[in-house]
Order: C-alpha cells, then sequence, then structure tokens
C-alpha cells in the first residue's frame, strides 16, 4: 500500500475518512514504472456521488486494460477536507497512488450536470493546475501540467466551460480514446509540445479543442459566428458512438466503495438512447441512435459482476426500460440466479402496466415500494406538446392495477414553465392527482386498505431547456414566474376533494435559473463561473451550499444579463453557441419538432415510425431493426 | 454450522468503521462463494455476529465474526476462499468452527489487550515507563466518563486486568488487558488520559496510536477469570 497522502489528524478529522484512502475492492494498481500512461479520471461531486456513476466505471476498466496506461479516480474533497488542503496547501491526488493529480498526463472530467462547473474549478485549483487552458502552456513545451479533459452530456454544449478545457471529448468514450493516447506518446517521443499535440487531436473525429476556434459575436449579443483559427481544424465537430455496445468495454470488475454511496448495486446498462422523443429531453436526442445490448451479453455480465463485486443488489439501467425488447427474457433470467442467492432486482424506468407489476410484485416487497409515473405535464394538451406519450387513461389504469395488487404509494413527476403551459394546465396536475387517489378508494373497499389511505407525492421540477432539444430555442420563465407556478400548484392541489392524500414538493427556482444560464450559455459565461468561483461557491447542487447572492454578485460584476440566456426568445434562424458540435439529430428535425410542438401534434417513437432525425447516419440501431442485410 | 472468522484490520484500513466493515465482509463472503444462511423473511440478510466494534484510527490483529453455513469445504478452504475476497489491510487469520450453543461473538466478548504507541512527536518523557506503573499500582482510578446525558466518575481500576510499559522515545510502549465487555468496557484511551492527567498534563488529541492485539472470551468458572482468545473456543473442521 502507498503511503497515504493525508496525514492522520487531517483523516481523523474529516468526515468519512475512507473517501480519500483508495484500495477499495476492484480499484486498479499498477507499477507506475511499467506505464507509459497515468489517467486521473474525475467525477467533480463528492466521493458517493461519483462512485455512483457508471461511465466513469466503463472507462477506469477500459483505460486500464490497455497496459501501457493506468487510470486512477479523483472525486472532489468535501467542504471539510477542501478548507484543510486549502490551508495547507496539500495537492489534489488521485485515490490509487495517492500521488498528486498534478503529475498526471491527462485529468480527465467527466461534466454530468450544469451544477458542478465550480466544482471543476475547485478540482483544478486544488491540483494546483491554472484554470485557464491557455495558462498552463510555459516552459518544457508545456507539459508542466496534465492534459485536462472533458466528457459527457453537458460537453454537448461546452462553450461556458471552454477556456478551462484543453479538449473535449465528443459522444462515447468507447471509440476514440486509443487513437489519443497513440497520439500523445507519439507527440511525447518526439519532443512536440503541448500545443503541438492539441493541435493535432483537434483533427481526431470527436474532438474538441477550444483555443483553436474564435467566436464573434453581433451587436445584439447573439453569434456572428464560430470559426477555426487554424486551416486544418474542422469547422463541426460530430459525437462519437458505440455502434456495437454488445462487443465493447464494459467492466466486468467495477470497483466496490466501502462507504454506502448511492448507487451501492451492480448496474446492468441494458441499452443507450431512448425511441420516445420527448420534446424536453436532451439525453432522447443526444444518444440517438438506440441501441440494445445483447441479451446474452448482459447475463454473462450480471453474473460475472454480482460474483465479483459481492453487492446484494442489480439494476438495470437505461433511459425506457420497457423498451428494451428483450426485457422479459433478461428478467426471467435474474430472477432464477439472484433468488437462490438472495440478491435484489431494482427496475428503475419501467412503464406500469400488466406485465411491470407482475415483474416488480416479484421482486419487490410491494409494502415498502411505490409506482412512479412522471407525466411530466397535467394536461393531455401539453403532455401532446411535450411529446410524452403517456395518456391519463394509461395512468388510471396503471395505478388501478397496482392498487389490486397492493401498492399504496405512488410518486407522480412533473415539470412547470414548459412551453404553451397555462394556468389550465397546471391545475390539472391537482385534477391527475385526485383521479389518481379517487381510484385507490374505488379499487380497494375499507378494509383492506393498509394505511387506510393512499400516498400520493406530487413533485415538480421547473423547467430548463436544453441543447439540442426541440425546445432549444424556448424562452425559459423567471424565478418569480416559477415560484408562482409552483403556488398555484399548491392551491389546485389543496382545492381537491382527496388533498389529505396528495403531498405537494417543489424544487427551488433560483437554482433552475441559473442552470438555465449554464446550459445554454456561451463563452461569456465563463468569467462569471469564474468570478462565482472565487467567491467561494462549490458544491451548487447541493442546496445547503448553493450561494444564489455570490452568483448574483458574480452576473452584475461580469457585466451579463441573465435574461439574454434565458428568458429570451431565440429566432429559428439564430446561430446558437453549440451549432458547431453535430450531436447526431439534424437541426431541421429538432426545428419541425419545435414547430409540430407549438402546434400541439404528437410524433410518433422511433419504431412505430421513423421521424428522420438524422441518426440513421450511423448505420445501425434502431433504425435499422428488422430489415433484412443488418 | 457456525463458523468463527478472526481477521485483521491494518493500514488504511483504520479508516473504516466498524459498520462499513460490516458490510464489506457481506460483500466478501458472496465474492467467496461461501455458502452462508440466510435469515427469513422478505428482506434476507446474512446471519452474521462481529465481536467488539473497533473506533475508527485503530489497528487490529484480533477481530472476529461468527457467520452461519449450510455446507463447506474444510476450514482451509474457507480460510483461502475468504483471503482472497480481502484487500490490503484486511488478512484472515484463522478460521474455526464454534459447537452448537456457543454465545455469538459479540456476546462472547470479556476483554481486549491492546498496544499502545506514541505518534511522531508525541513521545512521552523519559521515565514514563515507572511512572505509569506506579499510576496502575494505585488502589484506585477515577476517572470520568462522559455518557449522553451527564459526566459520571467511576473507578476504572477493577476493569484493567494488565498493563505493562516500556521503552522511551519511538520505541515507547504501553500493553494493555482491559475490559471489552458490554457492561463495563473500557477504552485503552481512557487510561492514557487519566494518567497523563495525573501528571497534570492534557493527553494531546492525536498522540496515540492503538492496536487491539487481541480479543478474549472468559472461560472461566466460578468467578474465576480465564481469558482465552476468542478463537481458542472454537475447533478445526
Amino acid at each position: 500500500m502507498n503511503k497515504l497522502a493525508l496525514k492522520d489528524e487531517i483523516l481523523l478529522k474529516v468526515e468519512k475518512p475512507a473517501r480519500y484512502i483508495g484500495n477499495e475492492v476492484n480499484a486498479v494498481v499498477k507499477d507506475k514504472g511499467l506505464v507509459d500512461i497515468r489517467i486521473a479520471m474525475c467525477f467533480p461531486d463528492v466521493y458517493e456521488i461519483g462512485m455512483s456513476h457508471l461511465g466513469i466505471q466503463i472507462l477506469y476498466d477500459m483505460f486500464n486494460r490497455f497496459e501501457d496506461v493506468w487510470c486512477e479516480r479523483v472525486y472532489s474533497p468535501w467542504v471539510d477536507l477542501d478548507k484543510v488542503m486549502r490551508e495547507e496547501n496539500i495537492p489534489l491526488f488521485a485515490l490509487e497512488s495517492q500521488e498528486p493529480v498534478k503529475d498526471m498526463d491527462f485529468l480527465a472530467i467527466t461534466i454530468q450536470y450544469e451544477m458542478c462547473y465550480t466544482n471543476i474549478l475547485q478540482i483544478l485549483d486544488l491540483s494546483h493546475i491554472p484554470l485557464k487552458a491557455k495558462d498552463r502552456e510555459g516552459q518544457g513545451g508545456g507539459w508542466g501540467y496534465p492534459v485536462v479533459i472533458g466528457g459527457g452530456p453537458c460537453v454537448y454544449n461546452p462553450e461556458p466551460i471552454a477556456e478551462f478545457f484543453d479538449l473535449f471529448y465528443i459522444g462515447e468514450g468507447e471509440t476514440r480514446y486509443r487513437e489519443l493516447l497513440d497520439l500523445y506518446k507519439e507527440c511525447r517521443r518526439s519532443g512536440e509540445s503541448r500545443k503541438e499535440f492539441l493541435r493535432k487531436a483537434a483533427k481526431l473525429p470527436g474532438m474538441y479543442v477550444p483555443m483553436f476556434y474564435q467566436v464573434e459575436y453581433k451587436e445584439d449579443g447573439t453569434i456572428e459566428k464560430m470559426e477555426p483559427t487554424e486551416d486544418g481544424i474542422p469547422k463541426t465537430i460530430q459525437k462519437e458512438v458505440e455502434m456495437d455496445i454488445s462487443d465493447t468495454y464494459y467492466p466486468k470488475k467495477p470497483v466496490v466503495p466501502f462507504i454506502k454511496v448511492t448507487q451501492d448495486r451492480v448496474v446492468l446498462e441494458i441499452q443507450r438512447g431512448c425511441i420516445r422523443g420527448c420534446r424536453f429531453c436532451q439525453a432522447g436526442q443526444i444518444y440517438r441512435p438506440v441501441r440494445e445490448r445483447d441479451v446474452g451479453m448482459l447475463k454473462e455480465y450480471a453474473v460475472e459482476m454480482l460474483k465479483n463485486t459481492g453487492h446484494e443488489e442489480i439494476s438495470l439501467s437505461s433511459l425506457s426500460s420497457s423498451d428494451y425488447s428483450k426485457l422479459p427474457e433478461l428478467v426471467d433470467f435474474l430472477i432464477g440466479e439472484c433468488g437462490e442467492r438472495k440478491i435484489n432486482i431494482s427496475l428503475p424506468s419501467l412503464r406500469i402496466d400488466a406485465f411491470s407489476l407482475d415483474v416488480m410484485g416479484k421482486v419487490q416487497d410491494i409494502k415498502k415500494s411505490s409506482l412512479t409515473f412522471a407525466p411530466e405535464a397535467g394536461s393531455q394538451r401539453l403532455r401532446n406538446v411535450i411529446n410524452k406519450g403517456l395518456t391519463e387513461e394509461d395512468i388510471l389504469k396503471g395505478a388501478g392495477l397496482a392498487f389490486e395488487g397492493g401498492w399504496t404509494r405512488v410518486k407522480l413527476y412533473f415539470m412547470l414553465g414548459l412551453p404553451t403551459e397555462t394556468e389550465e394546465d397546471i391545475k390539472e396536475i391537482g385534477a391527475l392527482a385526485n383521479k389518481i387517489a379517487a381510484v385507490f378508494y374505488e379499487t380497494v373497499p375499507k378494509e383492506k386498505r393498509v394505511n387506510g389511505k393512499v400516498q400520493i407525492v406530487a413533485s415538480t421540477s421547473f423547467f430548463i431547456p436544453k441543447p439540442f432539444t426541440p425546445f432549444q430555442w424556448s424562452p425559459m420563465c423567471t424565478k418569480e414566474e416559477f415560484l408562482e407556478k409552483a403556488y398555484m400548484t399548491r392551491s389546485a392541489i389543496k382545492e381537491q376533494l382527496n388533498q389529505k392524500s396528495i403531498k405537494y414538493n417543489w424544487h427551488e427556482a433560483d437554482i433552475s435559473v441559473l442552470e438555465g444560464v449554464l446550459a445554454r450559455g456561451d463563452r461569456r459565461i465563463a468569467g462569471v463561473i469564474e468570478s462565482a468561483y472565487r467567491k467561494g461557491c462549490i458544491y451548487d447542487a447541493w442546496s445547503e451550499y448553493f450561494h444564489n447572492d455570490a452568483w448574483m454578485e458574480a452576473f452584475e460584476e461580469c457585466g451579463i444579463d441573465i435574461g439574454f440566456y434565458t428568458t429570451r426568445e431565440r429566432s429559428a434562424e439564430e446561430t446558437l453557441p453549440w451549432d458547431f458540435l453535430d450531436c447526431g439529430v439534424d437541426k431541421e428535425f429538432l426545428k419541425r419538432e419545435w414547430e409540430k410542438a407549438l402546434e400541439g401534434t404528437v410524433s410518433p417513437n422511433c419504431r412505430a415510425r421513423c421521424q428522420g432525425c438524422g441518426a440513421n447516419r450511423f448505420g445501425g440501431g434502431v433504425c435499422f431493426e428488422g430489415r433484412s442485410g443488418t | 454450522m457456525k463458523v468463527r472468522i478472526k481477521f485483521a484490520k491494518t493500514g488504511a484500513m483504520r479508516f473504516i468503521g466498524h459498520l462499513d466493515v460490516m458490510r464489506f465482509f457481506q460483500k466478501a463472503v458472496r465474492r467467496a462463494g461461501i455458502d452462508v444462511a440466510y435469515s427469513e423473511g422478505f428482506s434476507p440478510h446474512q446471519i452474521m455476529s462481529f465481536a467488539a466494534p473497533l473506533g475508527v484510527g485503530l489497528t487490529s490483529h484480533g477481530e472476529y465474526l461468527d457467520i452461519e453455513v449450510r455446507s463447506h469445504a474444510g476450514a482451509e478452504d474457507m480460510k483461502q476462499k475468504l483471503d482472497r475476497a480481502m484487500v490490503e489491510g484486511m488478512e484472515i487469520l484463522s478460521v474455526t468452527a464454534l459447537e452448537e450453543g456457543t454465545k455469538n461473538a459479540m456476546a462472547s466478548v470479556a476483554a481486549a489487550e491492546y498496544s499502545v504507541r506514541f505518534r511522531q512527536g508525541y513521545a512521552p518523557d523519559p521515565g514514563w515507563a515507572d511512572r505509569l506503573l506506579a499510576f496502575y499500582g494505585k488502589p484506585v482510578i477515577m476517572v470520568k466518563k462522559k455518557t449522553k446525558k451527564s459526566e459520571a466518575e467511576m473507578d476504572i481500576k477493577p476493569y484493567i486486568y494488565q498493563l505493562s510499559a516500556s521503552g522511551e522515545g519511538d520505541d515507547a510502549v504501553v500493553r494493555m488487558m482491559v475490559n471489552a465487555s458490554s457492561s463495563g468496557n473500557i477504552k485503552p484511551g481512557l487510561v492514557m488520559e487519566a494518567f497523563w492527567k495525573a501528571e497534570g498534563k492534557e493527553l494531546p488529541e492525536f498522540a496515540l496510536e492503538i492496536t487491539r492485539e487481541d480479543t478474549y472470551t472468559d472461560t472461566g468458572v466460578d468467578g474465576d477469570r480465564h481469558l482465552v482468545p476468542l478463537d481458542a473456543v472454537g475447533t478445526g473442521f
């Protein structure tokens, strides 16, 4: 075991020292003398969140299968240790070797949500790496610092954080990292500079090197154009997609944390992408085309992963598990495999119907579990606008079946502030919750009601338009409008006959507004993020550490108008900050969907009828299902 | 069959708390492929009992847990399988079978033996060992024991079964056998604090490096204490 980076006095003082010692089951330790490339793979949030992320486990496994690479993990130190590290000037270290991140070849950061942006700066700062890519050159060919790479869903609009990164990898990591690493080795061997490496990297598919692009703005603040600053740098960058997800990297031995983490189980990703095409959903667009993993592969991995981790639970992961074509076969296999060994099966994102209720009844304790519906909007009209193909009939029928089966708890998820939303739509949220409660009292006779009542929890989040969705042009509400909508929802629920059975929660409005700015921001937002960070903002995703005042001050100081990024209606002709990226669906398709949304017209799902989004260019997945010769 | 497992917890593992050690072993038993017995009910759990919780920061060469197995291929096979499921700093020391009716690990604990060393920069003043032994020789050792509600004065002398001290500077070490049963558990830090206080000083927070050397059960009859390590009551299989 390597010497720990932190002395006992510190580890005994901070909360959960196990976050910082590494040494977990299946953590990979290599002889650093025998590898050429060292990578620190980072999730910029606390250990328990970062360790729950599947993407890092996949890439960690992939990199460590390369003999010449040692990939380690690093997470955000929690606020208590953050303070100590600053006071004592202790450099941030990777868990496996306990050695400084600064000495690695790459620092690869996965960016899963906008509210982690200040934590990215925390990671760079604590690692003693200059925040801005342009400040990392300098002596020795510029190799004094690791190459900082960003990946994950937020890089579909990397512009607000562009200046903090040397390079962004756009799309799925399985495909191009080997080429990038080979290029790196070649450049280091031949004594080329950091900048020359980045110049060459920018020409690899899927790689975006912000320093080789320049943005010009119009007088009204919108983008005039974004151009490469040198010949040979591509004008647009297409995302990378792994088309054969049954024969690619997937961890058979994921790392098993000592402390309880959010996702404390084996995670089996059964498919990528979603056929549904909900118009607010970014994942539903950027992960196209839908690709299923082979059921044989999944069975083999399930068994191996359970054996190698000792976890007592396995969870299927996908955006919409019910759409996986071999779900019954897979679930039957898992029930057989797991029952004997007392392993729990968790099946999130299932549509509630007779099949799923039957399965859930077999694998869960009905008394303890709750049903989840995500209608997202209260009225059918608005559900048509957002293309959420869930009808009131589906919900009431599903709930009725579930109540007959013994369930008594229902969770409902809605969004407030969706495009075209009216007061009527909001009132329908209350009405729908009430109808579900009524179904319970009609279905379950008094003597059979376990807790006497049905428990319905309705939660609302605020709608935030995201890049590469049909709603990317949509205005977003102000904080005041959001709160008004939340109060309206609350009163609508209070007016219901069954209001005592319905509990209502809503999300914080100021965090949503900020997320809206970061999601559709441009390069001018970087200054605000840095300024907020300098004012002490980190862990913005944690409401107890979110300091809206500091952020508002930062906007003020940088002279940035929040409304420009949130409430402003963008015209379909506007050049958007992320237009230089090609996420696989055409802008024309998104425009058509935006127009259909405003008309309240639904689009069938990918399997029902192809909508011509453009993702068929990748030559596989759902686009070619059932066709001969593929 | 009931099986008693003895393990060591050293190095970085001293920062893993007791509840997480329990979770670690539940997963390790699965990884090892041990045919463990589960409780009944909708959420069955492994039948598992740990001897005495070890505080965060302490290392140990004598930790114990009992499990119930449905089948096995001998003690050596089980020991090897479990050892392969460990991480650095966790080591399986022995696997023994318990007779039907043996008290479980937790209920069996009577005493624990500790060695106490001093972190760099915290070595005691020269001649400390003789002074500590003289302190231990007193008939009564009163300490303030904090409970959740109040602070109570108590005499811990009857709970310290043995104490020795030797070495100077970096080699200074105290060994003590103290009561570790649920009714009168004494932490070695408490004894050292009392000594420091008798010296008219405050024991610094991070001064001590404590290792539990072993955990003992009392096999004596009629009130005669006869302490043996917890795995001494088990047999090979």
